[in-house]
């Protein structure tokens, strides 16, 4: 499903330049749950970023079901992030002047939908997590895992085929963080989504399909 | 998603009091300033009654006698009027009147100036006064050179206490006047039909008048249409050239520009052929541009930091299906938002000044108002400040890269 080929990502300054990964060849397969793990600053936000077509890379391609798709246009990408990927990040990024279910909905507003499907679908989602009954809340209003309950509403709102997690869990305590890994396992298992999670933890890390080891930028086999 | 806009554009005006109320105050005080101008040039020029056809009339003011060291300029004399104005081809009609002269009446023994313009019939064809009270005198009353008159609102309070005050007698500057008619106030900005008293121009005192080519009078000329106005004022410059002038030995050429209010407005040069009014409308939108200019970059500045504070929203955006020409117009839909507000209370500020100034009697007998012409150049200011000024500040936000953006270090 998703095939990364020779990926090297550098960053460049005027003085110095960072090799953040190189060498990357990557396959997943549909449905399956991969965790990314090793050391900070090792590479693994800016792999997650490149499947995510968040990034691209400085050599090397990204496919998805065979084509090829790091080189699509700005409007392309943003069709392909909105229709196919889900992202769940360490800090939420929820926005702080917009109500939950508003939050949730915003993966919809850049598809042709009415505004009440849009609401019904997003209240849905909500559901699925868990918090139906915190719909019109604002996010400061809500505990962290709450808050990454609905960040996890709004990547699955779209019914995403692939769900990005950027450490979802380490922002919180490990009660929480066993709750959120136990939505991501349901999503999985359930809907059949395909997920990719960077972590720093072993325990949830072996609770998926497969373990990807990154060290210094490198895929350690 | 209109609504999510408007909900979020709401929220980050509120979120940021203190840089929304500095915004709006640029905002709203530059259209108050460039919408009081345009109210007071559209009070000058735009077709208002009594001028009705102002789209085809065109004037006499000045007129100038010039050789190679001597010049002679001032208001048109009513022989050159006389001789050469009248019977243009393309001509419906024409008036000629003296320019305001200020009188006085003694009623009760108190000292009233009066603005007493004398015309002949044909002011009254041309233009459409509101009558309260009567009606105009004719040509014949003016051949006759009856000592009738009209008079405004205005000065019927002031001269005779009391309507009715058609059939009753005012005596100004020694001569006693019949009146025939009162009509509204007339602003003192419309120079053509402005007056306080208007009375026949055959009742002036001396005839002296009627050799003069330069003096104090003026014209006004009704063309059948618009298109015919050009080939009357080739006619009248034909005519003047052909003119004989009283000292040929100083004077060899006569001019006398016939044109509209505005052109006669924008002339700088009486020897000219053109006034070049397009000079003075480029002047007076370079003006405005200029006035709007530092408000529009200020409103700028303050969109730059005010969108790159939420970095982190447009990365999630991104992230989540945003194109970068989504992500534009979101933030110039919200620009336009605060632009509005700030249009609504500029808006109502203007009618507050303009009340202020009608009030005032700075301008004897102004009236302004907001009419719809003012009002659409108020749409297109704020149509103008809330796109330029959202525009780029949201095309520098859309280039954010969304991992930068995400991590909230806009570059």
């Amino acid at each position: 499903m998703i095939r990364l080929e020779g990926i090297e990502k550098v960053y460049r300054t005027e003085r110095i330049e960072t090799v953040a990964l190189a060498d990357i060849n990557l396959e997943v397969r549909e449905g399956e749950f991969v965790s990314v793990m090793g050391p900070s600053g090792c590479g693994k936000s800016t792999l997650l970023n490149l499947i995510g077509l968040l990034d691209t890379p400085t050599s090397g391609s990204v496919h998805l079901d065979g084509t090829r798709i790091d080189s699509y246009q700005d409007k392309a990408l943003a069709r392909m992030r909105n229709r196919q990927i889900g992202f769940v990040f360490q800090t939420f990024h929820l926005i702080a002047d917009l109500s939950v279910v508003d939050n949730v909905e915003i993966p919809l507003l850049y598809r042709r939908m009415a505004a009440s499907e849009r609401r019904r679908r997003a209240i849905e989602a909500l559901d699925r997590v868990g918090l139906a009954s915190r719909v019109h809340h604002f996010p400061t209003q809500l505990s962290g895992g709450q808050q990454q309950r609905v960040a996890i509403a709004r990547a699955i709102v779209g019914n995403p085929r692939i769900l990005l997690a950027d450490e979802p869990t380490g922002n919180l305590d490990s009660q929480m963080g066993h709750e959120i890994m136990a939505i991501l396992k349901e999503l999985n298992s359930e809907l059949q989504t395909t997920v990719v999670m960077v972590t720093h933890d072993a325990r949830l890390a072996e609770q998926t399909t497969r373990i990807l080891r990154l060290i210094d930028g490198r895929q350690v086999n | 998603m209109l609504r999510n806009y408007l909900k979020i554009a709401i929220k980050v005006l509120l979120r940021r009091k203190f840089f929304t109320v500095v915004s709006l105050f640029g905002i709203s005080f530059t259209l108050v300033v460039l919408m009081v101008a345009t109210a007071v040039l559209d009070h000058v020029i735009a077709p208002l009654p009594p001028e009705v056809h102002q789209d085809r009339t065109v004037s006499i003011t000045r007129a100038s006698m010039y050789g190679e060291h001597s010049q002679w300029t001032g208001g048109a004399g009513y022989r050159l009027l006389d001789r050469y104005a009248r019977d243009l081809p393309g001509a419906e009609r024409m008036s000629v009147f003296t320019s305001p002269d200020q009188v006085y009446s003694y009623p009760n023994g108190n000292k009233v100036g009066v603005a007493l313009k004398r015309t002949d019939g044909e002011f009254w064809q041309i233009l459409r006064f509101d009558f309260i009270e009567g009606a105009p005198y004719t040509a014949d009353d003016v051949e006759s050179a009856r000592p009738v008159a009209v008079i405004t609102r205005t000065t019927r309070e002031r001269l005779l206490v009391g309507a009715p005050a058609v059939g009753r007698t005012v005596e100004v500057d020694g001569q006693r006047f019949h009146v025939v008619g009162v009509v509204e106030d007339i602003p003192r900005l419309r120079m053509i039909p402005f007056g306080e008293m208007w009375a026949p121009f055959t009742t002036l005192k001396s005839d002296s008048y009627k050799t003069e080519l330069l003096g104090g009078f003026s014209a006004i000329v009704l063309a059948r249409d618009r298109a015919a106005i050009p080939g009357m004022q080739e006619e009248l410059r034909s005519r003047l050239a052909r003119a004989e002038l009283p000292d040929p030995k100083h004077y060899t050429t006569l001019v006398a520009p016939l044109e509209s209010t505005f052109e006669s407005l924008a002339r700088t040069d009486i020897k000219s052929e053109s006034s070049h009014a397009e000079r003075l409308w480029l002047l007076m939108i370079g003006g405005a541009l200029l006035f709007m200019l530092l408000p529009t970059v200020n409103l700028i500045n303050l969109n730059v930091s005010r969108i790159m504070e939420r970095a982190s929203e447009i990365g999630v955006r991104k992230a989540f299906g945003a194109s970068s020409r989504t992500l534009v117009g979101q933030f110039v839909v919200e620009n336009l938002v605060l632009t509005t507000v700030g249009a609504v209370i500029g808006f109502l500020a203007s009618l507050v000044v303009l009340r202020a100034i009608s009030a005032s009697g700075v301008i004897p007998y102004a009236e302004f108002h907001v009419n719809y012409r003012i009002l659409l150049y108020g749409i297109a200011l704020t149509l103008f400040f809330g796109s330029f000024s959202g525009v780029y500040p949201a095309w520098r936000m859309s280039r954010l890269n969304p991992v930068q953006a995400l991590k909230g270090a806009a570059r």
